[in-house]
């Protein structure tokens, strides 16, 4: 990938010297990719980032309760990971949305006119405004359903990630080229969880099934085609989520077996009415009460 | 010094000739910074460190790459480059980052990785390779270590603990011989 000096965030670090520290793409070649209308591929861009910062937080929700000091650090690790990826993904969206037809860029009144930016998005919206799917926002019961709720978001995950790394955007290309890497460790780890749970004591093995049967009817949102994920993935630009369904069936129905787990692969996707959609559960407001907590009572704050 | 093998194209162009010039010693200089979470290794030996150029017009640019996403050191790299350069008489230093081709365990140098073991973490193998087609799913405990050695006893009876440690590059492992835990660097 070659990199031009000509981009915008040059143009910004170097008249102010050191804004470009705070972006996470400071540096980073923002071309957009042609025949993709950049309103799509902003709105994709918050569809996964809001993926990543939602389950992230949620798996952060188990420091301090998880069952062992290294189980402990594997999540903040992996949360950590997800943050890294919404943290681009976000800014992505922020940077296509500032830059198409936003008349008030780079001066003043365009800040106070509501330029984006990734702590804008992540800590100013609201529940109505994320686009994360709902799976990823549902509240975790035990640590058995955190870690089936995290094998099939990572196996979801990592296929999608898979088929973006050859996206005709260059950020979403090397942002997913190296998530693939991440995800893969996120998903064997929660498929060892659920081998060792599933196959375990009796109640472990209740447990576990009983996650795994709250869980996976869920799984089929993830399967539905939101009409900009259609029109992206036409445009080689996005990854299709319904030509995941069958890497996705194939994992799980290998770890349920592994782990002694009666199995139902995913129906039928919905027709909409999805979190792609705005369409949330009322756990969203409760996870982004608690996410966005500080950033809203000082609001002046910087970090 | 930046090793050809990572300069060369990589990013997709040829590296600049080093040598007596001020590209030259602006290598030295960022070549020879420390990374911030694994201090016994500078950013050249952990292989972060892409290009460095002096423009044309004046100024240097450096080019690094993250090791993970999430990384938090790379707004600490991007500040202790700039900072080291600024200090040793450069002017203009402009800090790029490239997230592709993403970086992989492979680039950590031969000193590098003697560096790791010294310091107790024992060094990665070879990073996979990925045949065609889906990501394969490893299930159950990974593949006891063959030929990873323990850096405090040299035994190579080790296991790993967790796949996940005290940073997003490093893996818990524990020797069997000597019964100790040792980190262990992740390939990715
Ligand atoms: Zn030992």
């Amino acid at each position: 990938m070659s990199h031009t000096s000509d981009n915008a965030l040059h143009a910004i670090i170097e008249a102010t010297g050191d804004l470009g520290f705070r972006d996470p793409l400071a540096g980073v070649d923002s071309r957009l990719p042609e025949g993709a209308a950049p309103a799509d591929l902003a709105a994709y861009c918050l569809m996964l980032g809001d993926d990543a910062l939602v389950m992230s937080h949620r798996l952060q929700q188990w420091c301090t309760r998880a069952p062992e000091l290294e189980e402990e650090v594997a999540l903040a690790n992996i949360a950590l990971d997800l943050l890294g990826q919404a943290r681009l993904l976000l800014s992505r969206a922020a940077q296509i949305r500032n830059g198409a037809g936003d008349a008030g860029r780079g001066t003043a009144e365009g800040a106070a006119a509501g330029r984006w930016d990734e702590d804008r998005l992540a800590f100013f919206r609201d529940a109505a405004g994320f686009r994360n799917v709902r799976f990823a926002e549902a509240p975790h019961d035990d640590f058995a359903h955190a870690m089936v709720r995290l094998l099939v978001f990572s196996a979801w995950r990592l296929a999608l990630l898979d088929r973006l790394s050859s996206s005709r955007d260059p950020v979403l290309a090397a942002v997913a080229a190296k998530g693939v890497k991440e995800v893969a460790y996120h998903r064997d780890h929660a498929a060892g969880w659920t081998v060792r749970l599933g196959d375990g004591t009796e109640l472990s093995h209740l447990r576990a099934q009983r996650a795994w049967d709250a869980v996976l009817p869920e799984a089929a949102e993830l399967l539905h085609v939101h009409e900009v994920e259609g029109r992206l993935a036409a445009a080689g630009v996005a990854a299709d989520p319904s030509t995941a369904r069958g890497e996705l069936e194939d994992v799980l129905a290998r770890v349920a077996e592994a782990a002694t787990l009666r199995h139902r692969p995913p129906g039928r996707a919905p027709d909409g009415g999805t979190g792609r959609y705005g369409v949330h559960t009322p756990e969203l407001d409760s996870l982004l009460a608690e996410l966005q907590e500080v950033a809203r009572a000082h609001p002046e704050a910087t970090w | 010094m930046v090793t050809g093998r990572r300069s060369s194209g990589q990013a997709g162009r040829p590296a600049a000739p080093a040598g007596e010039t001020a590209t030259g010693r602006a290598r030295e200089v960022a070549a020879s910074v420390a990374d911030p979470e694994l201090p016994m290794l500078t950013l050249a030996d952990l292989g972060v460190l892409r290009d460095v150029r002096e423009e044309p017009g004046g100024g240097v640019t450096v080019t690094i790459t993250p090791t993970y996403t999430g990384c938090p050191a790379v707004e600490a790299m991007r500040d202790d480059l700039r900072a080291r350069l600024l200090r040793e008489g450069f002017t203009g230093v402009e800090v790029r980052v490239v997230l592709d081709p993403p970086w992989t365990s492979d680039w950590i140098s031969a000193s590098g990785r003697r560096k790791l073991e010294a310091a107790g973490v024992a060094p990665p193998g070879p990073a996979p390779r990925r045949a065609p087609g889906p990501v394969p799913l490893t299930l159950g405990p990974r593949p006891p270590g063959r030929g990873v050695r323990c850096p405090r006893c040299g035994s190579g009876d080790t296991a790993e603990l967790s796949p996940f440690g005290a940073t997003a590059c490093k893996a818990l492992w524990r020797c069997r011989a000597c019964a100790e835990p040792f980190e262990r660097f992740k390939e990715i």
